[in-house]
């Protein structure tokens, strides 16, 4: 009985058993005749294709990287170009023992074991064969010497030329311009390999970065018909690459050098642009590096040098935003005046120092430092060129902080306004909400005088103190900071809206008023009792001037200081304050609008000051001391000032269109 | 004819026929799949002869272990495979315990670690072990139970299977995990599994594909799947593979170009060509002709194992049987699948045939299961009349 259930079950069992196996029989049968469909569908229906496929196979492909489009100034100076290089490169199929090869070039050439790790790993990701894998870079003459002389011994190996970027002005420019360095394996993730194929390096900051896309080109491929040592017996065939834009920036060389030198050992920024286009002219930061250490690849040693805490060369200055002082003031006085809090006539006492009511701290002015008095009688116009903090600490009460930072916005301060610069600091414009935010505590009064004179939480870069000049030159106009002036030779200048709203006063002779506030600063010299322009002494009272310039300085507190510390010479330099001044000349026909920013500079109106007339000069006058014709005011319609601004540009221009004809 | 002279002569002919059937089964070897595998392996060096250039070193090296994998499946043959039921949990834990030694111990070459270097043996990949262990243990575990299994069973026999597949995929070797898991997979569904849980698991499987693409899968094998979608992407980087081994394959054509003509492995353009991709260099050289006699005997290697699982007189070597021929199937077809572009790249050499020792090895180990359950399954039904 027992055993014959046993047997049923068995019996059972085995007919599952087999009925799964018959049908795994049944899919592999299946699976096989796919198999077989497949290989009759590629072996006779797409036979003729990959037979063609198979001959061109013979004939390779490879690909070949695009030239990187060239950067020109205003002017048609070359800013970067691209100049040969030579590379150690290898075609593995083609070596016997590459260790023993890599020691033999080890013993002609300088190659560090480092170099050595980074060749092989770019040896494991090679996919197609006998392709050429580069070894070494940018090898001098002697170099390639040696190894030309012991080619018999390097089966395989190849010095191949190559284009590598080249920037002929070198630091000066190189924070304006940024860099081309090598492809990070991060960057090659979110780039078209396709188009990067042969492609090393890559813009890493400035235009460099920002118009990458432009100045990349596209990728070409050149068909050649290899034996089966994979050297190359025909060339078959080629796509040229199309080579990158070049692009032509507002920069203005001439000007971006004599900024440079006019900074002299300061460390400082320095940001000029054209009051008509918002194209920037000059951007300065200093200390600055050699660009060209990137493109060629920077030893260890040089790159920690490069991160000096206190030089930090790498670091932007004309993008970072730094108390700006009194150089905030013509902005808040505009502010003052449209809301209606002040009238130009309105007078305010000046003992040298404020009292905030409910406050116990005294608030002086910095008259106070040398002789213990104020200004007297103050009006607006005398607030600005005298650079009375009392009355402005007067008006920011009634004005208020949200108030002030409405107006300062529309100025640009708080945002980032360029077009082509978007690692620049958007700055800080503090308002009671924005500190409750940031902050988590209430706005106090004491904080709004502070902000009235461009101090406490207040921050602007030099980048912007320049816009919001060239927006106060233009009396409201908008322009936003580009750096491009054109792409490509036969492109004509770009052309952009400002998104930026205009800005409309009430009563617009205010700007005028303001402007000739601003040029008194630099000008004004009828004596009496502290009643010439702050920076007289130091710019206009020195030389004549063939034109006129209005500015307005500013001095910044890096800390706070004992209040009798008034002697600058005892206080270490990094505590010592920060000195700025903005600018735009000339006042009857404003062309150029300037910030000056040195790091512990001391003094806004004695140092920054003259070091803006100075690049001012560098812009505006001819060799022999005069102001160039283009900027006499009113004298030329606007078309002709147009067609005069790069001259030899154009004409380069039109040469290369007659040789495309 | 009497009666006496006709059982006389009937007796002859039987003595005849147990004669000349005891040469094969006193060896315990199988006549037709021995000849299908002698036949497979020569066209195989004939192919690969091409594939490496007249390497001299490289087919010394193969001949060896091809001579070492049929000594291998003689051995497994001579053992009654019965007998390994017993020990099938003391082999299944040790090939374990290998298998968490490497993800320690372990040598890493091109950044996964599955090589294991033992003091006294040559270096081997425990997962190749682990291709044969498992579903002789899955076996012995279904072959005690009753068919078709209960859910507690399939899901003990899960986690049998699921150790070992978890802990090399770990190494990482996701290629060879899911081999395996498919091995162990076969057992179940000869086991036979309710469909409705298959068609469950499959689903569950189908949905969980976005989870496993984000959570799970590394970069490269993300790339390769979308190679394999569309090779033209990429044709100079990843695609490159792909699009040479279809060009090899369609541009042999029905004939082939010839033994030791093949342009595309000539010169170098097809990659792998003598381990993963040699099946491009067979059907450039060989044509459809070629790869038709290639699977001829593959089929009939696949066909002699099923029906030596079909006859199997019990439930333990049933199941060995029908997993280790499913599997051996699976290996073909992913291969090939994969060479002809209608499955993604995964690194599965073509049994018998790629250069490598340690796959020959382990798969003519799985043959000698084979031959060990045919032969002495004869001679037991023989004691057994």
């Amino acid at each position: 009985m027992i055993n014959d259930i046993t047997l049923k079950d068995h019996t059972q069992e085995r007919r599952i058993f087999l009925s799964r196996l018959f049908i795994g029989g049944i899919i592999a049968i299946l699976l096989v005749g796919f198999l077989i469909s497949r290989l009759i569908y590629l072996q006779i229906y797409q036979h003729e294709y990959y037979s063609t496929a198979s001959d061109n196979n013979r004939i390779y492909s490879q690909s070949i990287a695009p030239t990187r489009g060239l950067i020109y100034d205003r002017n048609g100076v070359l800013l970067a170009d691209n100049k040969p290089s030579f590379n150690l490169t290898v075609i593995q199929e083609n070596v016997g023992d590459l260790d023993a090869s890599i020691d033999l070039i080890q013993s002609l050439i300088e190659l560090p074991e480092q170099d050595v790790e980074d060749f092989k790993q770019r040896l494991r990701r090679r996919s197609v064969p006998f392709s050429a894998v580069p070894v070494s870079f940018a090898l001098n003459e002697e170099e390639i010497a040696k190894l030309a002389v012991n080619q018999f011994r390097l089966p395989g190996f190849q010095v191949e030329a190559q284009l590598v970027r080249n920037y002929p002005l070198g630091a000066p420019i190189a924070h304006a311009l940024g860099y081309l360095s090598s492809i990070t394996e991060e960057e090659l993730r979110n780039l078209n390999a396709e188009e990067y194929r042969g492609t090393h390096q890559i813009g890493k900051t400035g235009i460099e970065r920002f118009y990458e896309s432009l100045l990349h080109g596209q990728v070409g491929y050149e068909t050649v018909e290899k034996n089966a040592r994979g050297q190359i017996m025909n060339e078959l065939g080629r796509v040229d690459p199309i080579p990158g834009e070049d692009l032509i920036l507002h920069l203005d060389s001439n000007l971006q050098l004599a900024a440079w030198e006019a900074l002299g050992d300061f460390r400082g920024g320095v940001v000029a642009l054209d009051v008509e286009t918002g194209g920037v002219l000059a951007m300065v930061s200093k200390p600055s590096f050699d660009p060209n250490l990137f493109v060629a690849g920077i030893s260890q040693a040089a790159y920690s040098s490069l991160n000096d805490p206190i030089e930090t060369p790498l670091f932007n200055r004309a993008l970072a935003k730094y108390a700006p002082g009194s150089t905030m003031k013509p902005y808040i006085g505009l502010a003052g005046l449209d809301s209606g809090v002040r009238t130009r006539e309105y007078q305010v006492q000046d003992p040298g120092y404020f009292i905030l009511q409910g406050d116990s701290h005294i608030y002086h002015d910095w008259t106070w430092w040398t002789t213990e008095t104020g200004h007297d009688l103050v009006t607006l116009a005398k607030a600005i060129y005298q650079s009375c903090d009392i009355y402005f600490w007067d008006m920011a009460l009634d004005l208020g902080i949200d108030r002030m930072a409405d107006y300062l916005a529309k100025f640009g301060f708080g945002e980032n306004t360029s077009i082509d610069i978007p690692h620049a600091s958007r700055g800080t414009l503090p308002t009671r909400d924005w500190k409750m935010e940031n902050l988590g505590q209430p706005w106090y009064p004491g904080e709004t005088l502070n902000s009235a004179i461009g101090q406490g939480y207040t921050e602007a870069t030099p980048l912007q103190l320049a816009t919001a000049t060239m927006v106060l030159a233009n009396k409201g106009k908008w322009r936003q900071p580009i750096l491009l002036k054109r792409a490509g030779l036969l492109n004509a200048d770009i052309q952009y809206e400002s998104a930026i709203p205009d800005i409309s006063l009430q009563n617009p002779d205010d700007w005028d008023f303001m402007h000739q506030a601003m040029q008194d600063v630099v000008h004004k010299d009828d004596g009496g009792y502290r009643n010439n322009g702050t920076a007289y002494p130091h710019i206009a009272m020195l030389e004549k001037m063939p034109y006129h310039m209005a500015g307005k300085s500013g001095t910044a507190q890096v800390i706070g200081m004992a209040e009798d510390f008034d002697n600058d010479a005892e206080v270490p330099e990094q505590y010592r304050d920060h000195a700025l001044f903005i600018s735009f000349a000339p006042v009857e026909n404003p062309t150029i609008a300037l910030a000056v920013f040195i790091e512990h500079g001391v003094g806004g109106s004695g140092v920054a000051g003259p070091i803006a007339k100075t690049i001012l000069d560098a812009y505006l006058l001819n060799e022999i001391g005069e102001l160039k014709s283009e900027f006499l005011p009113n004298l030329e319609p606007e078309l002709d000032r147009d067609t005069n601004q790069a001259p030899e540009l154009q004409l380069s221009s039109i040469d290369s269109i007659q040789e495309e004809l | 004819m009497s009666s006496s002279a006709f059982v006389k002569q009937l007796s002859g002919d039987f003595n005849n026929l147990e004669k000349r059937l005891s040469i094969w089964t006193k060896l315990n070897l199988d006549p037709p799949l021995l000849f299908a595998l002698v036949v497979l392996t020569g066209f195989g060096l004939l192919v690969l002869y091409s594939a490496t250039d007249g390497n001299q070193a490289e087919m010394r090296r193969q001949i060896i272990f091809i001579g070492l994998a049929f000594i291998v499946m003689f051995s497994v043959a001579q053992v009654d495979v019965r007998v390994m039921r017993r020990w099938a949990p003391l082999m299944y834990l040790g090939s374990l315990s290998l298998l968490i030694a490497v993800l320690f111990f372990g040598s890493t070459t091109n950044g996964a670690q599955r090589w294991l270097d033992l003091p006294g043996l040559p270096r081997f990949q425990p997962s190749e072990i682990m291709k044969i262990v498992l579903p002789l243990t899955l076996a012995a575990y279904f072959s005690r139970r009753a068919i078709p299994p209960g859910l507690k069973h399939i899901f003990w026999s899960l986690v049998l299977l699921g150790l070992p597949a978890v802990l090399i995929a770990m190494e990482p070797d996701l290629g060879t995990a899911l081999l395996i898991g498919v091995s162990g997979i076969f057992v179940l569904l000869l086991a036979g599994i309710n469909w409705k849980l298959v068609g469950s698991a499959l689903g569950v499987g189908f949905l969980s594909i976005p989870a496993m693409w984000i959570f799970y899968l590394k970069d490269y094998q993300q790339q390769r799947i979308l190679t394999f979608l569309n090779p033209e992407n990429d044709p100079l980087g990843t695609g490159w593979n792909i699009i040479q081994s279809k060009t090899a394959i369609g541009s042999g054509g029905i004939y082939g170009k010839g033994w030791l003509n093949g342009v595309q492995s000539r010169l170098d353009f097809l990659p792998e060509g003598q381990t993963d991709f040699i099946v491009a260099v067979l059907a450039e050289e060989f044509g459809l002709a070629g790869v038709l006699f290639l699977l001829v005997l593959y089929i009939a290697i696949i066909a002699r194992g099923l029906y030596i699982a079909a006859i199997s007189s019990d439930m333990f070597t049933r199941l060995l049987a029908g997993s280790i021929t499913l599997t051996f199937f699976v290996y073909v077809f992913v291969n090939i699948g994969m060479v002809s572009g209608i499955l993604p790249v995964v690194g599965v050499p073509l049994p018998m045939v790629s250069l490598g020792g340690t796959s020959i090895v382990t798969l003519m180990l799985g043959f000698g299961i084979l031959m060990s359950i045919h032969s002495h399954g004869k001679t037991a039904f023989r004691y057994a009349n």
